[in-house]
């Protein structure tokens, strides 16, 4: 006879796994690289099949010699991958796409302890270390289709921009960036499906739009703002990238304050930096200051009184 | 009308359907029963009776053995067979009385009260005392100790807990259906005892047709109300409970005494109000009987002392053999081995599944995704104090609120990546308090 199988309660589980979790949020990015192949060709395909293979092998590769357990079928790095891809200019080099996906893989994740360690987002600190590595091929927006610069880097040299474009995304841009109605749409299926909320989102969007009308020397001008709003992968990093579970606070007043950083700081960056763009470097900064939002937002058990709490003990 | 609820808290498929429409039916053991001695908290009972002794039905087999503790009765008329360990639910062997039942059901003469607004405090008290009454929602505290706080004067609310928050269980819902009466009289017993306090009847949205007739029968007093409460689990905790029926925290070194609170569950305010207008001691309770390996899903009135293999015979047994067998709910229950112990005065129900979740999902590392924060009702970070588990790290662990949790498994059922977070929790909180016990 086979005896019944005992365990701790509870003895249900919910349906959603990783697994699920990390194949939606593949799913909701499939718009936004949909678009990057039509705007810029199938090369944008391929550097997208070179990214998530590069990033697949590599954690099999960091796997196979930590002697971890073969995780691969989870599809994290997949999204990894994805999301480098969609960070990069369609023109770039193969070899140096796969290169900043081996150092996100390996360096960033493998080496902090894996999936769930890593304490920056490893698709950002990937780009920013092509952008370190390959400043050129990085910020080489012309192709076939585009020959003019960035919305972003005309709006700051002061030239005039077409929103317009801009949400669709028929402008110059990395493969994914450019078209917020399809960054939109993906979003949507991650909220829809309670991948995540708009917490972090939210506050940032908010908080950058505030910040771009009081610095932006264009007072409340919709047509400014709106550009800034749908330029420099802002709804791509909002959305996709500051809401990496691993790398953003655990609580969500945390996650508010963070959002908010993240506003401020792409604004800082966007407006006053020597670069048009600022969303990767603000998140990757955002992603440092976690662990002390953590420190002083971590929620507090019920029927204790905070300062109590926060004394640190609770005896 | 606003729904009161707490934060936090999950949304389980709830399966109530399955027995949810089919009225109470009597369970008669047939074999011999089994009479733990400890069924509470507190010292265990101390028998009365010996072996070869002939006991009745409602016949006291058991002597409180302190001020808390509690008496047990014999639910089926018979000879004594043996006093010796037995096993029970909880995997623990404790010292029952064994009665092989005749079949008579001959009864003991009940002492029951026409009028009991007559008795006073103490008398029903100590009806409720002398009937062997414990919290019949699973913790087994004597239920006239609890009626006994420090200051009496400061309890101005009883609050009834109808939610019935576990999936899959209807006992209570059909006893609202069918002894709603029994269930506000008792009530109003409660409510005798402690001077301006008020009723509240608490119960989860899901159940309009309980609020409806709760509400007809409490027309009436303008002392007790109902009140509707959001569906969601864990509302019949405790804590969650009085937070979401009147605004305040209890944290795990309170009770609810301290904030004026007194909470008792539908089969124990029933059993109340069986003891003190009909005389009768707690020696039966509803069970559900449910899940998909079971023929025939229901509830059951069934005698204290008949065990559980018996209980599924008279369900027609197993569709299939089960992959496991749960007694109680399915987020609180316990995994059972063997279905041959006995229903106790804390027994709720027994859940038969055909599949098992837990051991044929795999744990993945831990994705930092906090749904188990946002889940939990006690305010506290599940996957850290898990991970301070795995290092052993007692001091992290209290001093992040370890103790505070009220083992209610929403986190380990929200993880994606199935990671054993309550068990975790459940250990070092249960090592912990060994240890201050030393
Ligand atoms: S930590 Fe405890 S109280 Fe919180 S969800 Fe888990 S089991 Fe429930
Ligand atoms: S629910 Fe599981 S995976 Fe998510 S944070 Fe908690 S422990 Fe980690």
């Amino acid at each position: 006879m086979n005896l019944p199988k005992v365990s701790s309660n509870p003895h249900i589980r919910s349906f959603a796994d990783t697994r699920l979790i990390m194949f939606t949020v593949v799913l909701s990015l499939v718009p936004a690289l949909g678009y990057g192949i039509y705007n810029f060709g199938p090369r944008a395909l391929l550097v997208t099949l070179c990214c998530i293979l590069t990033c697949v092998l590599s954690e099999l590769f960091m796997e196979l010699i930590l002697k971890r357990k073969i995780r691969i079928s989870d599809f994290s790095a997949c999204v990894t991958g994805l999301l480098i891809a969609l960070n990069l200019p369609v023109s770039i080099p193969l070899w140096e796409a796969a290169l900043g996906c081996i150092f996100a893989i390996v360096v960033v994740r493998e080496l902090f302890g894996g999936l769930g360690k890593n304490f920056m987002n490893p698709a950002l600190a990937g780009r920013c270390f092509l952008i370190i590595s390959f400043p050129s091929a990085m910020t080489d927006f012309v192709t076939d289709a585009y020959t003019g610069a960035t919305p972003l880097a005309v709006l700051k040299s002061g030239g005039a921009v077409d929103v317009k474009s801009m949400f669709f995304g028929s402008v110059p841009g990395t493969i994914g960036e450019t078209s917020v109605l399809m960054l939109l749409i993906g979003a949507a299926l991650l909220i829809l499906t309670g991948v995540i909320d708009l917490w972090i989102p939210g506050s940032y969007i908010l908080s950058f739009a505030i910040f771009v009308c009081i610095f932006g020397s264009h007072g409340f001008d919709p047509a400014y703002l709106s550009a800034h709003l749908a330029g420099g992968g802002l709804m791509l990093g909002a959305f996709f990238m500051a809401t990496d579970y691993v790398t953003r606070p655990v609580s969500k007043k945390g996650q508010v304050i963070f959002g908010i950083f993240l506003g401020i700081m792409t604004g800082i960056f966007r407006l006053f930096g020597p670069s048009a763009e600022g969303v990767s470097y603000a998140i990757i900064l955002g992603n440092c200051i976690v662990p002390l939002i953590d420190k002083f937002t971590v929620p507090v058990p019920f029927g204790i009184s905070p300062s109590e709490f926060r004394k640190g003990g609770r005896k | 009308m606003a729904k009161f609820s707490f934060v936090g808290g999950v949304h389980p498929f709830d399966g109530k359907d399955l027995s949810k429409s089919k009225s109470i039916i009597d369970a008669q053991p047939s074999g011999e029963l089994i009479f733990p001695l400890s069924q509470h908290i507190g010292a265990p009972a101390k028998p009365l009776v010996q072996k070869g002794d002939t006991v009745l039905r409602g016949q006291m087999i058991a002597e409180a053995g302190g001020f808390v503790s509690a008496p047990v009765y014999s639910s089926v008329s018979g000879k004594v067979k043996s006093i010796e360990k037995r096993r029970v639910a909880t995997g623990d062997m404790v010292e029952s009385i064994i009665i092989s039942n005749d079949g008579l059901y001959n009864e003991v003469e009940y002492e029951p009260c026409d009028d009991w607004t007559k008795l006073s405090r103490e008398e029903i008290i100590s009806r409720i005392a002398k009937a062997g009454i414990v919290g019949m929602g699973g913790a087994g505290f004597p239920t006239s100790v609890k009626l006994s706080p420090k200051n009496p004067e400061a309890i101005d609310y009883i609050i009834a807990n109808c939610a019935e928050c576990e999936p899959y269980l209807t006992s209570d819902y059909r006893r609202m259906i069918e002894n709603g009466d029994e269930l506000c009289e008792g009530l109003r017993i409660m409510l005798s005892l402690f001077e301006g306090s008020h009723g509240i009847l608490a119960v989860e949205d899901n159940k309009p047709d309980c609020i409806a007739h709760l509400k007809k029968l409490i027309k009436k007093d303008n002392i007790i109300s109902v009140k509707e409460l959001k569906t969601k689990y864990p509302q019949g905790a405790e804590r969650m409970l009085i937070y979401a029926t009147t605004g305040r925290k209890v944290n795990s070194k309170m009770l609810p005494a301290d904030v004026g609170c007194i909470v008792n569950n539908v089969d124990t305010i029933c059993a109340i109000y069986n003891a003190v207008v009909k005389g009768k001691p707690l020696m039966e309770r509803i069970i559900t009987v449910t899940g998909d390996a079971v023929k025939d899903p229901r509830n059951y009135r069934v005698p204290c002392g008949m065990t559980y293999s018996e209980l599924i015979g008279i369900n027609g047994g197993f569709k299939e053999e089960p992959a496991k067998i749960i007694c109680g709910g399915p987020m609180m229950g316990f995994a059972m081995v063997s279905t041959d112990v006995p229903v106790t005065k804390t027994s709720t129900a027994l859940l038969a599944f055909l599949e098992d979740p837990v051991s044929s999902s795999e744990t993945t590392p831990c994705i930092n995704c906090s749904r188990c924060t946002y889940a939990c009702p006690a305010g506290l970070v599940p996957g850290r104090l898990s991970d301070m588990v795995e290092h052993f790290d007692n001091e992290s662990f209290v001093a992040n609120g370890g103790m505070e949790c009220c083992e209610c498994g929403c986190c380990s059922f929200v993880c994606p990546a199935k990671k054993p977070l309550t068990q975790n929790i459940k250990t070092m909180r249960k090592q912990e308090l060994a240890n201050r016990k030393k």
